[in-house]
């Protein structure tokens, strides 16, 4: 029997962030402190999720649940039969996971702005952004189909819009949140298309109706061209909203919102969604499309980290290591790592999200300075927020004992295993790459922040430790980047609980021929395991069954220690190489500097290898020059042709005038003139004598005869 | 509505009102205003009397009897003519679901124009009294199922229009007005050939048994009522119908204004006063395309078939065109206009589908278009009011001075881009996903597409211009937050498209029965058709 309740607990929990959002709205400016309505709403939306959360891991393991209802209904279509489109959620392992992630990072960072913004004019209309936003981003987690994953999809499109424009009298903000909803919008486009490719052949958005279609051997328009360009196409979408290569520009720009704001959706959650969609669609990729996102993924987590190393404000590090982050789990996603790319997510989320607030709870007592060459020596200052720092820190270089460590090496692993088995070692050589300038770059921030002697001894002297309500959020989220939440074994994630039972690797949809070699599974003993559960009476559903071929079990097997004893090995080189430079001072960053300029390297990373500069000047400089032609053109000669027919008519008109005052009319007078003339003429003729008459007429009558007659 | 003639009361009721303007003193400004505000509120009275009645089952297009609300009487006969018989016009109104949203509308952005024209002092008896007689040529187009009462009301538009904005505009009124004036009318020539043609080729039975040629226009849907030698009859071996096809497009085409017959619109609204480009974009130009559904479809459908594409070409280039063109300007009101000429696009594109799902779409647009681009055109009269400018560089930072006014631009801005939650992304949505099912217009809808970025770009760099950065102290005194006027015009308009964003079916019940019978009669009668000039 289907339990709906938690079901029904789940709408609650994605409607009440809009209850908030509406409240707060209205009333927010007339009740100052409202915003606690909004502080409320977002605990209780925690606590639901983790039952919801609790009683799906524990009752509902294996089986999803789902409601959904229609929405248009079309009836029976001329052509087509009956079309309707629907919407409804689905709750499987994955969406309750999701679902505690982001109800907690959202809570945390609700309780962390009461002191940061503090004092804020439209203190009340950020947190009724905060709920649009969190209503949003549940909507992506919760969704059973496309549309209403695009639909919220844009949703958390406009709350980051709005946010990150929040400070928008500041031309830099309302830019970048321009930026980011445009760019994003890019993606949208290719992900619109690829629904809109799923639609026509399905007509249905919804996941499970699709992949079993597939499964069936129903392919896009026939082909399996037609599914890899769907499965890319969507994953469009991905591309744009979890900033990756080539649309990552929109990420770093994204930091002139409220630091919070950056922890909450650009880290956290948002940025992750893409990640997020990729799983959705994980089982309709096929190995070409696999490969397209494994390379975006592998080139974005290198490209990103390249610029990390030398960027100075303390938030830019950080929004680059996102990106590099994010490229990660796309990768992940691209050599069939499914489970590590969400385990990855889930620990990126939580040390991410301590990252930028304890960035943040710098930059809060640092009033509000963000470059890191001003900082310096913090740690004595600010305890707490340097260890939850440090320890965050420990767990993005992917240090043992740390959540980070169990999840990257995964992803890892994988990438390994997947260069062994295809021979793409790009891959997995870019993966381990990254590795080392993570923790270099993410160590040389904490050095230039926390350590050393302050370089700006004002704003050092004034710095203090921040209120209770900031370092909260910076101690559970440091908590959670601990490797015993996950798994009981620090080095073996597949030990533990999330990588071991509750998130595993689904089964393919796609056919047969479009899979790699090693993804090719033994249909036998799936059909065989799924009467088996039959038999027993309980319900199992396919997909949760672990489909990889012996093959990749085994790559990742031959690959875990290498993997893990060589990003460690790595990780502990950055982190060193990190002390040498900033701590100890044995090599001279300025030097580094110099030598690697000499091949223009360090002005190319510290300027983002000049991307922004590339699209402006070809893109939106394009679009520009061609829309302002296009307006001349519409001006001058659409309008002008209108103009000009209209002028013509005129001429012609007026020539016409003319030709009828002179030549018509003047026919005419002159006809009457002639005729007056003769007539006068003539006149001569009437005497008034009839002999005159008689001998005219005879005089006629012999002409007549003469003329007509027969002689 | 047992003999009630509901439809003449909604159609002839501003007329009613304009003889009362017009008997009234020209000192009651007031009162003239009132009269008005009062007609126009019991055309939306009547408006929801109707949809209260509507049978959403009903498929009309080409069947009387689906129709509703129906009166029909003889209106002119003159028998015993030579070679012709009888001359006899039927007035004939009817709704189906096609005219049904087209009416809400108009009766709605009626209202609103009308709370919107409060402000116009200048000889207000004479621009009430013609905006009244609008309102009846408006509403009389979207109920009459006859082609010369359709004609005659469509015409019946042109002259108040031309005055309203001829002596009540901006600058270059006189300039604007006789360009709308002569374009329009351009169009409306070729209408009247093909009327007169068609008109001359069509018979229909009367009560004596006999047959005598009609302007019905469901008459004319029906293949077999053709005579064999008729001019435009399909049996005439003259390829006379697609000419007709073509002329009566481009009398259409200009109305919507499809590329490159748009120019002007632009004009039309940059010198009209808030309230008469309200009507022009809320209203005027969907006749367009609500005449291209209404007759060019049934009427020549397998032409229809056969054109879809170079429909669709058309409506991508609008939408693309217009939203570039649109990007450039600095006019506030200018890029409104130009954003109208992309928005249409998208309703040629899912007419272009010929699918249920396109069509319902492009119908859908039709009436969001209305409801959205009204209240942009009001939001846009709201700083002109205040600044007398409407220069977009000239502004910047109103969101904090006017915040709530920030607000309702926002919606009506995320609208117009296509925001999900508000009514513009659902019928965008259902366009495309039409025009895709369609293999004819497949690539096109792919192009298409870029249209939701273009739109984002002008909307947001408008919104940044005149909206964030620093508040230009010269405005300081002018710029005052919207008052009540302002919100009783706004805030209706953002709540339907809200409504509609959230619960679409509301609007798309009542198109769908008339959408998907029109599809199914374009396919089914295009085959006759076939099979009649073989």
């Amino acid at each position: 029997m289907l339990d709906t309740n938690i079901i029904n607990i789940s709408l609650v929990i994605l409607l009440l962030p809009l209850f908030g959002f509406i409240t707060v709205v209205f009333f927010g400016k007339r009740f100052s402190k409202l915003y606690l309505l909004e502080v409320a709403i977002i605990v209780a939306a925690f606590i639901l999720s983790l039952y919801v959360g609790y009683t799906k891991l524990t009752t509902y393991l294996h089986q999803d649940l789902n409601f959904s209802f229609t929405w248009i209904d079309f009836g029976n279509v001329f052509g087509k039969g009956s079309m309707h489109i629907d919407l409804g959620i689905k709750l499987d392992n994955i969406t309750v996971i999701m679902l505690f992630v982001v109800t907690l990072i959202s809570m945390l960072v609700h309780i962390f702005s009461m002191a940061y913004m503090e004092g804020d004019k439209r203190f009340s209309r950020y947190y009724s952004y905060l709920g649009i936003f969190t209503f949003s981003m549940l909507g992506i987690v919760l969704t059973d189909n496309l549309l209403m994953m695009y639909i919220f999809w844009e949703l958390v499109g406009l709350s980051s819009y709005l946010l990150i424009g929040f400070w928008y009298e500041k031309k830099s903000a309302s830019d970048a949140g321009k930026k980011a909803f445009l760019t994003n919008r890019v993606g949208d486009i290719g992900m619109f298309i690829g629904i809109l490719i799923l639609f026509t052949n399905y007509k249905s958005f919804s996941f499970d109706y699709i992949f079993n279609q597939i499964s069936n051997g129903v392919l896009p328009f026939g082909s399996e061209a037609w599914l890899t360009a769907a499965g890319i196409l969507v994953f469009m979408g991905a591309v744009g909203k979890s900033a990756q290569f080539p649309l990552h520009i929109w990420l770093p720009d994204a930091m002139e919102g409220p630091t919070p704001v950056s922890a909450l959706i650009h880290a956290a959650t948002m940025v992750a969604a893409g990640v997020y969609l990729g799983l959705r669609i994980f089982v309709m990729l096929t190995a070409d499309a696999m490969l397209v996102i494994a390379v975006i993924g592998a080139f974005t987590s290198f490209f990103a980290a390249s610029i990390a190393l030398t960027q100075n404000d303390i938030k830019k590090v950080l929004a680059y290591s996102t990106v590099s982050q994010l490229g990660y789990m796309v990768l992940s996603i691209g050599v069939g790592a499914y489970t590590f790319a969400f385990f990855h997510l889930v620990t990126h989320a939580f040390f991410k999200a301590c990252l930028f607030l304890g960035s943040g709870s710098v930059i809060h007592s640092m009033h509000h300075e963000q470059d890191m060459r001003q900082m310096g020596g913090l740690k004595k200052k600010m305890p707490i927020t340097y260890a939850s720092f440090v320890i965050s820190s420990l767990a993005i270089s992917g240090i043992p004992l740390t959540s980070g460590f169990l999840s990257k090496d995964g992803i890892l692993a994988g990438s390994l295993a997947f260069g062994h088995l295809t021979g793409h070692w790009l891959i997995p050589a870019l993966g381990f790459l990254v590795a080392l300038m993570t923790a270099f770059y993410m160590f040389r921030l904490v050095l230039m922040t926390f350590h050393g002697e302050p370089r700006n001894k004002e704003k050092y002297d004034h710095a203090k430790e921040s209120p209770f309500v900031m370092v909260m959020p910076l101690i559970v989220l440091s908590l959670l980047s601990l490797f015993f939440w996950y798994t009981p074994n620090p080095v073996s994630p597949e030990a533990g609980w999330f990588a071991g039972s509750w998130v595993k690797t689904p089964h393919t949809v796609v056919p047969e021929t479009s899979r790699f070699n090693f993804m090719k599974s033994d249909i036998m003993t799936e059909q065989d395991q799924t009467s088996e559960h039959n038999e027993s009476g309980s319900i199992v559903e396919p997909e949760e069954e672990v489909v990889h071929s012996e093959m990749y079990m085994h790559a990742m097997h031959w690959a875990h220690y290498p993997a893990m004893i060589l990003s460690l090995v790595l990780a502990t080189l950055g982190i060193l190489l990190a002390f040498v430079m900033y701590q100890w001072k044995k090599i001279s960053p300025d030097k580094v500097t110099n030598t690697f300029n000499k091949l223009r390297l360090y002005n190319g990373s510290l300027n983002k290898w000049y991307v922004d500069e590339i699209y402006n000047s070809t893109f939106i400089g394009g679009t520009m020059v061609l829309s302002r032609f296009l307006s001349w053109f519409d001006k001058y000669i659409v309008d002008g042709i209108v103009n000009g027919t209209a002028a013509f008519t005129r001429v012609f008109s007026t020539i016409s005038g003319y030709f009828d005052t002179y030549i018509v009319d003047g026919l005419v007078n002159g006809t009457a003139f002639f005729s007056g003339s003769i007539g006068l003429a003539l006149r001569k003729l009437q005497t008034g004598k009839v002999q005159t008459y008689i001998v005219l007429v005879l005089f006629s009558v012999i002409i007549l005869f003469y003329l007509i007659g027969p002689f | 509505m047992n003999g009630f003639p509901i439809l003449s009361w909604i159609t002839f009721l501003p007329i009613i009102g304009m003889i009362a303007v017009l008997i009234m003193p020209n000192k009651m400004e007031k009162g003239i205003k009132l009269i008005t505000l009062v007609i126009t509120g019991l055309q939306v009275i009547l408006a929801i009397i109707l949809l209260s009645n509507f049978n959403y089952s009903a498929g009309g297009i080409y069947e009387a009897s689906s129709f509703q609300f129906i009166e029909k009487f003889r209106w002119i006969e003159i028998s015993g003519l030579s070679w012709l018989g009888t001359f006899k016009v039927d007035y004939f109104l009817g709704v189906d679901g096609i005219s049904m949203p087209m009416l809400l509308l108009t009766a709605l952005v009626s209202f609103i124009a009308t709370i919107s024209s409060w402000k116009i002092n200048k000889s207000v008896k004479g621009f009430f009294a013609l905006f009244l007689l609008l309102d009846t040529g408006m509403m009389g187009v979207f109920v009459a199922l006859d082609f010369l009462l359709f004609y005659i009301f469509w015409e019946l538009m042109l002259l108040p229009m031309y005055f309203l904005i001829g002596i009540w505009g901006g600058p270059r009124k006189e300039y604007a007005a006789i360009k709308f004036f002569i374009y329009t009318l351009f169009g409306s020539v070729f209408m009247l050939l093909v009327m007169i043609g068609l008109y001359f080729s069509t018979t229909e039975v009367i009560a004596d048994g006999s047959r005598v040629f009609t302007f019905n226009l469901l008459a004319m849907m029906d293949p077999t009522n053709y005579t064999t030698n008729g001019i435009l009859s399909p049996l005439n071996p003259n390829n006379y119908r697609f000419i007709a096809y073509i002329a009566l497009f481009a009398g259409f085409a200009i109305k919507i204004p499809m590329f490159p017959f748009h120019t002007w619109l632009p004009d039309a609204h940059v010198e009209a006063p808030t309230p008469i480009s309200v009507i022009l974009a809320g209203v005027l130009i969907k006749m367009g395309t609500y005449g291209i559904l209404r007759i060019s479809y049934p009427i020549f459908p397998q032409i229809t078939l056969d054109l879809a594409y170079y429909i669709g070409l058309f409506g991508v280039i609008n939408i693309i065109y217009g939203g570039l063109v649109a990007l450039a300007q600095k006019d506030f009101k200018k890029m409104i206009a130009y954003s109208s000429v992309s928005h249409m696009g998208y309703v040629l594109l899912g007419m272009a589908s010929m699918s249920t799902i396109g069509i319902n779409g492009a119908i859908f647009q039709m009436f969001n278009h209305g409801t959205i681009t009204a209240m942009l055109f009001l939001i846009v009269g709201v700083v002109y009011d205040r600044a007398h400018t409407r220069e977009i560089n000239a502004f910047g930072g109103l969101a904090n001075k006017m915040p709530m006014y920030t607000g309702f631009v926002t919606i009506a801005f995320f609208a117009a881009i296509g925001l999900p939650s508000l009514s513009g992304f659902v019928s965008e949505a259902l366009v495309f996903v039409g025009a895709f099912s369609s293999e004819t217009t497949r690539i096109l809808t792919m192009f298409g597409t870029l249209g939701i970025l273009i739109g984002a770009a002008y909307m947001l760099w408008t919104l940044q211009r005149i909206f964030f950065g620093e508040f230009n102290k010269k405005w300081d005194d002018v710029l005052t937050d919207i008052d009540f006027r302002e919100y009783a015009m706004l805030v209706p308009l953002a709540i339907i498209v809200i409504f509609l964003g959230i619960y679409p079916s509301a609007m798309l019940d009542i198109l769908n029965t008339s959408v998907n019978t029109l599809v199914g009669f374009l396919h089914s009668s295009a085959a006759t058709i076939t099979k009649m000039s073989m």
